[in-house]
């Protein structure tokens, strides 16, 4: 059996996160102090060398991103992307509920390294009480100077899913309607007041001070080689034990499901499980042996995604389920581009016709061309992955769709 | 210059070009909708979509960098197969009547139909488009049962007439052009310019003053001046059998240098006084307190006459010459001229300084 392995998450229950003095008091706030006695280049090159890749889902190398932001720009920023709207997800606001100096102290490492002043948390809308606690944190931190001349503000989102994609949070911050930007200029480059911005995840940033303290060696060696380090995952749905747990990336689903997660409820037989959230692939019993990191993931052609495991019992309904997935992309679409807009809006009125029991071969031929055509024709991220719940559960559900099909 | 290869031909274009661009300067079509070489760019529409060897998502060619060495492929069948997925998606929320439309002829959606040979919708599933057609406004009808999305209109208004009047409300399929609370243009900060019904791709902006009145390839477009005033825009008079039926925008460097197709209200709408039975048409001459109608010649040699009587009894400068905004700058010098040289006065205004 594997065992939990807390980087993020280390000090977590451990200490009061109210308190600064508790974080200081268990090695806070170093990994940040010896970060600053390094170069930006080398410091840079550090995070590179540890291949620490994004958390927020698409699993960038940290350290490369971090580069393509011009050294010499005179006004530069860090964003965290704390927007979390991934159904099924809460593993960053339990980081931050538990260790808010962490994430902190992570962003001020990133501002070192690319030079900037300014950082801003943008928190989704459903978390008031997390804002207080970190505008809380921040004050602390001011009060205590450990971060120096690198000063963060809290930004809150409006409940739109799409605002977690990186370039419409940027608008959003901005003041303007929450929709994503083309690329390029990608936000190194021009983001924020289209100043070079980085923009990571909450579980990104809280991975850095102890890779800094401990070097990209120690980091790379943990877990699997092209995706190394831990995961902090959430288990819902159907398991016995609902928790967030942090693991190597070694680990499978079925270690994540049966070993954490208590296997299912009630003694009742696995169907399904969702990983990455609620754009990700559906996965049957017979690949439950995957390791969870980014690259075996995409193997199957499922995502790590956010780490949501979102665990399905054999009386769950894969067409109803789906069905209810088509409704929250229909209701998400910013409306920005064609096949997204109108696609989630018809994916969702086929999937209904099929949950009623009113659909033909036809429809279905017509809903995997739909799919097909989005997943790489849409602008952004969410209308490229809206289709992948469909798609996989065509691919290993199929018998339950043809359950539901007209005769004639 | 870059170096890339299209439909397996060599194209060279200029650092910094779109794949759109490169694929113009090589004379291959490429479908856009929302792009606008005026306007800001939106990437959106995704008809203009490529496909890349070796990427796993098409890019959109209008947004997309030309990059050296990029293999492009503009009309493969993965790439076809899209289109007219897209060409559905849009149909399938559209209020064809292109018999009785505007625009037929002269439509971006009906010509890409017709291209890609969308017959059809595969996508007809739920409730059809039905947004109520009521802006009361007297220049142009808002029939956004048959917008499709293309956000020409906002940019237009936002970068070109710099208005804000509208923008779009709610998100998803439901996303909609609209003015701030979805009221009428008349409540809103818009001037009526037309710009946006100028940009508009099809015939969800169309103007009511030319409705009925003839399809865009039965007139003559007759590049002049608009004769509102000294601005000197160049506008397309479009005429059927002698008759001005419509104004449009000439968009071209060259064929509208001052303006680039832009206008404002009174030139692109305020044209139907040309076939106004109302309209003056020969001098009238004044006697015994009645108008009767006379000759130029005739009217010519009464002016000349009197004019000269009032400067030989009262001197040239009891006269004075009052012109307008609303003739040409070439009409204002004649009149500043004739007031000097020939009534022998410096007695002359302009009523841009009241
Ligand atoms: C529709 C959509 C929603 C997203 N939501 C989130 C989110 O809630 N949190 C997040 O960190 N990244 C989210 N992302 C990914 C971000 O665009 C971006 O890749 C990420 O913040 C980069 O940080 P990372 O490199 O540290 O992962 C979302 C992307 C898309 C397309
Ligand atoms: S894919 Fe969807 S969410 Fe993304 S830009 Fe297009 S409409 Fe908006
Ligand atoms: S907008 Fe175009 S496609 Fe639509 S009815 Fe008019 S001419 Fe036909
Ligand atoms: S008429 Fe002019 S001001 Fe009014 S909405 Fe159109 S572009 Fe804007
Ligand atoms: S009204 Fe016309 S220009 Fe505006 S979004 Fe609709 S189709 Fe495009
Ligand atoms: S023309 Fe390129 S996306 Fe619309």
């Amino acid at each position: 059996m594997i065992e939990e392995k807390r980087i993020v998450l280390r000090n977590a229950d451990l200490i009061d996160p109210e308190k600064i003095e508790d974080y200081l008091l268990a090695g806070g706030y170093q990994g940040l102090e010896k970060a600053r006695s390094m170069s930006s280049p080398d410091l840079i090159a550090e995070i590179k060398k540890s291949n620490l890749r994004g958390r927020g889902g698409a699993a960038f190398n940290c350290g490369l991103k971090w580069s393509f932001a011009p050294a010499d720009a005179p006004v530069s920023y860090v964003v965290c992307n704390f927007d979390e709207g991934e159904p099924g997800t809460y593993k960053d606001r339990i980081i931050v509920q538990k260790d808010p100096q962490s994430l902190l102290e992570g962003m001020a490492i990133c501002g070192h390294a690319v030079n900037s002043k300014q950082g801003y948390i943008y928190c989704r809308g459903e978390y008031p009480y997390v804002v207080d606690l970190l505008n809380r944190a921040i004050d602390q931190a001011r009060g205590k100077g450990v971060l120096g001349d690198f000063d963060i503000e809290v930004r809150m989102g409006g409940g739109a899913y799409v605002c977690g994609e990186e370039t419409a949070l940027i608008e959003s911050i901005e003041g303007h309607r929450g929709e994503p930007r083309i690329k390029p200029p990608f936000p190194g480059v021009a983001g924020l007041w289209a100043q070079p911005t980085v923009v990571n995840n909450v579980e990104t940033f809280t991975n850095l001070p102890s890779i800094v303290l401990n070097g990209a060696e120690w980091f790379a060696a943990i877990g699997a080689p092209n995706y190394p380090g831990t995961k902090v995952l959430t288990l819902t749905g159907d398991v016995t034990n609902r928790v967030s747990i942090e693991v190597p990336t070694t680990a499978t689903l079925r270690e994540v499901i049966y070993d954490f997660g208590g296997g299912i409820k009630e003694g009742k037989k696995f169907k399904a499980v969702q990983v990455g959230g609620t754009s990700g692939g559906f996965i049957p019993e017979s690949l439950l042996d995957t390791p969870i990191d980014f690259d075996s993931m995409r193997g199957i052609g499922a995502t790590l995604g956010t780490g949501a495991v979102f665990v399905m019992d054999e009386t769950r309904d894969i067409v109803d389920i789906t069905t209810r997935i088509a409704k929250f992309f229909e209701h998400e679409s910013c409306g920005k581009c064609n096949p997204c807009r109108e696609g989630t809006f018809r994916a969702y009125e086929i999937m209904k016709k099929i949950n009623q029991g009113q659909a033909s071969v036809q429809d279905i031929e017509n809903l995997t061309i739909l799919s097909q055509v989005m997943e790489k024709a849409c602008l952004c991220g969410l209308g490229q992955a809206a289709p992948s719940p469909i798609l996989t559960t065509l691919k290993h559900f199929y018998p339950e769709y043809q359950a539901r099909l007209q005769l004639n | 210059m870059i170096t890339l290869t299209i439909n397996g031909k060599e194209v060279q274009t200029p650092k910094g070009s779109t794949i759109l661009e490169a694929c113009q300067q090589a004379g291959i079509p490429i479908p856009t909708l929302c792009y606008d070489p005026d306007l800001r760019l939106a990437g959106s529409c995704r008809m203009c979509l490529v496909e890349i060897k070796g990427r796993p998502l098409y890019a959109a060619s209008c947004v997309a960098p030309a990059e050296n060495g990029i293999v492009v492929e503009t009309e493969s069948p993965g790439i076809v197969a899209a289109r007219k997925v897209i060409l559905e998606l849009l149909s399938a929320r559209h209020n064809f009547n292109c018999q009785v439309c505007e625009k037929n002829g002269n439509c971006k959606l009906q010509d890409y139909c017709y291209q890609y040979g969308v017959k059809e919708s595969r996508f007809n599933y739920g409730e059809p488009t039905n947004y109520p057609i009521n802006d009361p406004n007297p220049f142009f009808e808002r029939d956004y049962n048959k917008c499709i999305m293309c956000t020409r209109c906002v940019r237009a208004c936002e970068d070109i007439s710099i208005v804000r009047a509208i923008s779009v409300e709610n998100r998803g399929h439901h996303a909609k052009i609209s003015t701030a609370f979805d009221g009428n243009l008349t409540d809103s900060p818009c001037v009526f310019c037309g710009q946006c019904v100028m940009v508009c791709p099809t015939g969800a902006l169309t103007s009511k003053v030319s409705a009925g009145l003839g399809r865009s390839y039965e007139v003559d477009k007759v590049l002049t001046t608009c004769s509102y005033c000294g601005t000197g825009c160049t506008l397309e008079l479009n005429v059927k059998d002698d008759r001005v039926v419509g104004v449009t925008s000439n968009r071209t460097d060259t064929g509208s240098p001052v303006n680039k197709g832009a206008l404002c209200v009174k030139g692109r709408f305020g044209w139907d006084f040309i076939n106004s039975p109302e309209r003056l048409t020969t001098p009238l001459i004044k006697e015994n307190g009645e108008f009767r109608k006379a000759s130029w010649d005739e009217a010519l040699d009464l002016v000349a006459k009197r004019l000269g009587e009032i400067k030989t009894e009262f001197g040239a400068d009891s006269m004075a010459v009052f012109t307008s905004a609303r003739v040409t700058n070439e009409e204002n010098y004649i009149a500043q001229k004739f007031t000097r040289a020939v009534l022998g006065t410096n007695n002359v205004d302009h009523c841009a300084r009241l």
